[in-house]
């Protein structure tokens, strides 16, 4: 019977029909995170979005059956920080290439904030969404339906967009945009200013200075006939009416540096990072700002000298790391999951694993991959639940999502079924 | 008083504060008056009461220092520990830049300073513009956050250098770093006036739209520059400036620019020439704060003596010595470097002392706080086994507003600890890596 309906849809399909508009998965296990476990109830899809679930449902004639007996559905998964669909960086070697005939000189060393170096706030990763991009595929093999996308080079990097991991055109695939402007602390990128950790952020303070000057200078402007006109300028526009800002803080003193900046500016914060948040509960309780975790918790370098002797602080923490998932659930604090660098989408479940072997309880690890990180982006309305109305994202696997041996058997992204590649073990060691 | 009654409500109140702790039998050092044999009391992290009999309210802790010695804690007005940068060395003029912003209150330096007596330190920005950044005075809080670290109250700092360092980052860029206007001394001095012009220009658009918004007329308030606001501050004797300079013609350079902008320097940093212009810097009132005995390490260093600080104080230079430390190496020293100028210049051991205590707290403008026993500071306190001008002397307890923040006998056991809980991690680590044997996880060919 499970081989039957694949068959019915491709034999559709080959005939020039539409897939169905409505699709049912029976007697499953559902798990809709925003309620109860239903042991064996039914999940109706219909024109991309959840039309019902429960126990005792009796479909329409219209809709197709899925059997899911001894299978488990959960609503789709999302990252709550990444690249998937957006083009790669220009990495550093190509940057330093030999400038061709008509391409932009580089830029000169800024000399102070006024120049906006590594600005680029005002891209939208909404506009820059590659439908074909290969991770697509791979990160819905691995349970993921959405994720919010963000542009990450330069210090204002840019506003990111909550996204579907599959369509045919980018404009079909955005859920909400913007979803927040992107900031990173990184120096010394252009030779010029900001060339130290204090210079970026004096940096992000001016910048976040000016962008209030540039409103009211903008509106003085409008109300005012004869008034010099103000500069038109994008860097600050980007900063203007952002959702949220996305600010990096790992270490406990980082998190706590963060959270002052952005008390001090009045910004929405949302912390990526968050590997000693454990250590950092009573301020994060004290702010409210939601943690999104690098699922690539710290690890020893592979390359280090193995003479060299790690010192207790670093030792410790490695070891908390995971643990801080679990301290912000014991704490209810919001946070979610990110893949960060973790390279595969497939070891990501395996990472959410070690902060479950931490302390967090598994339906809190799923909540923050689901209607968590929803929440974070203000998208709890459409996604991260199974629940009528909402988009028709699910993971649909034969067992318990964070078991090691459980496979993932079908996806579905605004309800379009799709399902994972079978891994071969040539391919697992391509 | 009252008012830093008032004020130290709001300040970091350390647990256990309402605690009232008796130091006694100890040979007592205030360094603003005569040393004696007795007691001092703290209640609220103050310093209550001292004298030679002092009466222990029942239920206070006893301090027995017999045969110890006491002193303020120690003063630092001058290094770069703490903190997660040093320089923002790309421009010329960085003073929108902040130390306070990068305060890594993990920094073992932190601990390393107060182990060795050192209770309050000016971290400074470093010497490689013109016009650095804004520095950050903080307490030897270790354990403490960020925001618990900074002296709260005491009024801020800038950073200025003049010299081989921002001449020389000027001249020859250094990795990854662009040409830098100036090259030259001269071209220092350029640098720093054209800050100030354009602070007076910035000071005076503000006034401008201030009375035009008083008379009612529609008017865009100018753009905050936070690169000019601290020399605003500077200008009006609401931030002190720290100026290093080293060379006799530079520090006349530097109280000549201050003369002719009319604010003052708080500190002349280093001023190892500053014994050949003695008579100038105690006429135009600032400070220095200099090395005991450093020398030779760089050109502009060549012409410094031992004597250096002794005759900047016969001359009435209010002087400091500091460690311009990284690492806390030299700071947790300053103990010893004091007594160096009992060697050379002759000073007394309180006007030694003073060189590292009630001195900086002047120069930073804490002296009502900090830098010695009197009732009513902050009790900020060092206890050293042998007099603490003695090479032999090593330190024993220190307090941080009444709270006792390092003790010698329980860091020994902390540090046994300390190297338990690494063990049983570097155990797991290998526990965890030999582990249930498994195929490694492919990886795909970098």
């Amino acid at each position: 019977m499970k081989r039957v309906l694949p068959a019915i849809l491709a034999l559709a399909a080959a005939l020039g029909a539409e897939p169905p508009s409505a699709i049912a998965i029976r007697g499953a296990r559902i798990v809709p995170v925003s309620g109860p476990v239903l042991e064996r109830g039914t999940v109706v899809l219909r024109d991309g979005l959840i039309e019902a679930v429960g126990e005792n449902l009796s479909p329409a004639p219209d809709v197709w059956i899925m059997e899911g007996k001894g299978l488990t559905v959960y609503p789709g998964l999302i990252d709550a920080l990444s690249s998937w669909g957006l083009p790669a960086p220009a990495s550093a070697s190509s940057a330093n290439r030999i400038p061709q005939a008509g391409a932009p000189p580089p830029a000169a060393p800024a000399k102070g904030p006024e120049d906006r170096p590594s600005n680029t706030s005002w891209l939208r990763a909404a506009d820059l969404i590659q439908p074909s991009d290969r991770r697509l595929e791979e990160a819905r093999g691995a349970g993921f339906t959405s994720a919010a996308v963000f542009p990450t080079s330069g210090i204002f990097a840019g506003q990111g967009a909550v996204i579907n991991l599959a369509g045919d055109r980018a404009g079909e695939m955005v859920v909400a945009t913007p979803a927040g402007l992107y900031l990173s602390l990184r120096s010394g990128m252009n030779a010029g200013f900001p060339g130290s950790l204090m210079g970026v952020i004096a940096y992000i303070r001016q910048s976040f200075l000016d962008a209030g000057h540039y409103r009211a200078a903008q509106a003085a402007y409008q109300r005012t006939a004869a008034m010099k006109r103000p500069a038109y300028d994008r860097a600050v526009e980007g900063l203007l009416d952002c959702p949220r800002v996305l600010l990096p803080a790992g270490r406990a003193a980082e998190i706590d540096r963060m959270l002052r900046l952005a008390a001090e500016l009045n910004l929405k914060p949302v912390l990526y990072g968050g590997h000693e948040a454990h250590r950092a509960i009573g301020r994060l309780r004290a702010s409210g700002a939601p943690v999104l975790l690098n699922l690539k918790w710290p690890e020893r370098d592979r390359e280090a000298d193995p003479e060299q002797k790690d010192s207790l602080q670093v030792l410790e923490f490695r070891d908390k790391a995971p643990s801080s998932a679990a301290a912000l659930a014991r704490a209810g604090l919001p946070f979610a999951f990110y893949s960060g660098g973790v390279e595969r989408p497939r070891d990501l479940r395996k990472a959410v694993k070690k902060a479950i072997d931490a302390g967090l309880a598994p339906a809190d690890a799923l909540k923050a991959l689901t209607l968590g990180a929803a929440a974070i982006y203000g998208v709890s309305g459409r996604l991260g639940s199974l629940e009528p109305g909402k988009i028709a994202n699910l993971v649909v696997t034969d067992g318990d999502l964070f078991e090691e041996k459980t496979k993932i058997r079908y996806v579905f992204v605004d309800g379009v079924k799709f399902e994972p590649a079978v891994e071969t073990p040539g391919e697992a060691a391509r | 008083m009252r008012a830093l009654a008032v004020a130290a409500c709001l300040w970091w109140v350390p647990a256990g504060a309402a605690e009232v702790i008796v130091i006694r039998n100890a040979r007592v050092l205030p360094v603003t008056r005569p040393a004696f044999q007795g007691a001092v009391l703290v209640r609220d992290g103050r310093i209550a009461g001292m004298g030679e009999k002092v009466a222990a309210p029942p239920g206070a802790t006893v301090i027995d220092a017999a045969g110890q010695y006491l002193m303020p804690g120690i003063i630092d007005a001058h290094l770069h520990i703490a903190a997660e940068s040093i320089n923002e060395g790309s421009i010329s003029v960085s003073s929108m830049v902040r130390i306070e912003d990068v305060v890594n209150p993990e920094d073992i330096s932190i601990y390393r300073a107060l182990a060795g007596g050192v209770t309050t330190v000016n971290v400074l920005h470093g010497s490689a513009n013109s016009v650095g950044g804004t520095c950050a005075i903080i307490k030897t809080r270790w354990g403490k956050d960020a925001e618990g670290l900074l002296f709260s109250g005491a009024k801020p700092g800038l950073k200025f250098a003049l010299g081989e360092n921002p001449k020389r980052a000027g001249a020859s860029p250094g990795r990854g770093t662009a040409p830098r206007y100036p090259a030259t001394r001269m071209g220092v001095e350029d640098v720093i006036r054209q800050a100030f012009t354009e602070a007076r220009q910035y000071r005076e658009a503000w006034r401008a739209y201030e009375t035009k918004k008083a008379r009612n007329e529609t008017a865009v308030p100018p753009r905050r520059d936070l690169k000019l606001e601290p020399l605003v501050e500077v200008l009006e004797g609401r931030r002190r400036a720290h100026v290093h300079a080293y060379r006799a013609d530079e520090i006349l350079m530097a109280l000549r620019l201050a003369e002719e902008f009319g604010f003052k320097i708080a500190t002349l940093d280093h001023g190892l020439e500053g014994y050949k212009v003695a008579r100038e810097i105690a006429r135009n009132g600032a400070g220095v704060t200099t090395f005991s005995d450093w020398w030779s390490y760089k050109v502009e260093a060549y012409d410094a003596i031992p004597y250096n600080a002794a005759l900047l104080h016969r001359k009435g230079v209010l002087v400091s010595l500091n460690s311009d430390d990284v690492s806390a190496e030299l700071t947790a020293r300053l103990n010893t470097e004091a007594a160096k100028t009992i060697r050379y210049g002759g000073l007394s051991e309180d006007e030694a002392l003073a060189l590292i205590t009630i001195n900086p707290a002047r120069q930073l403008e804490i002296d009502r706080r900090v830098g010695s026993i009197e009732p009513g500071k902050d009790a900020d306190l060092t206890l050293f086994d042998k007099h603490p001008l003695s090479a032999y002397a090593r330190v024993q307890k220190v307090l941080i507003d009444g709270q006792v923040y390092f003790d010698r006998d329980r860091a020994a056991s902390e540090q046994a600890e300390r190297e338990r809980r690494k063990k049983a991690l570097l155990e797991k680590m290998e526990k965890e890596k030999a582990g249930p044997v498994k195929p490694a996880p492919a990886r795909r060919p970098q």
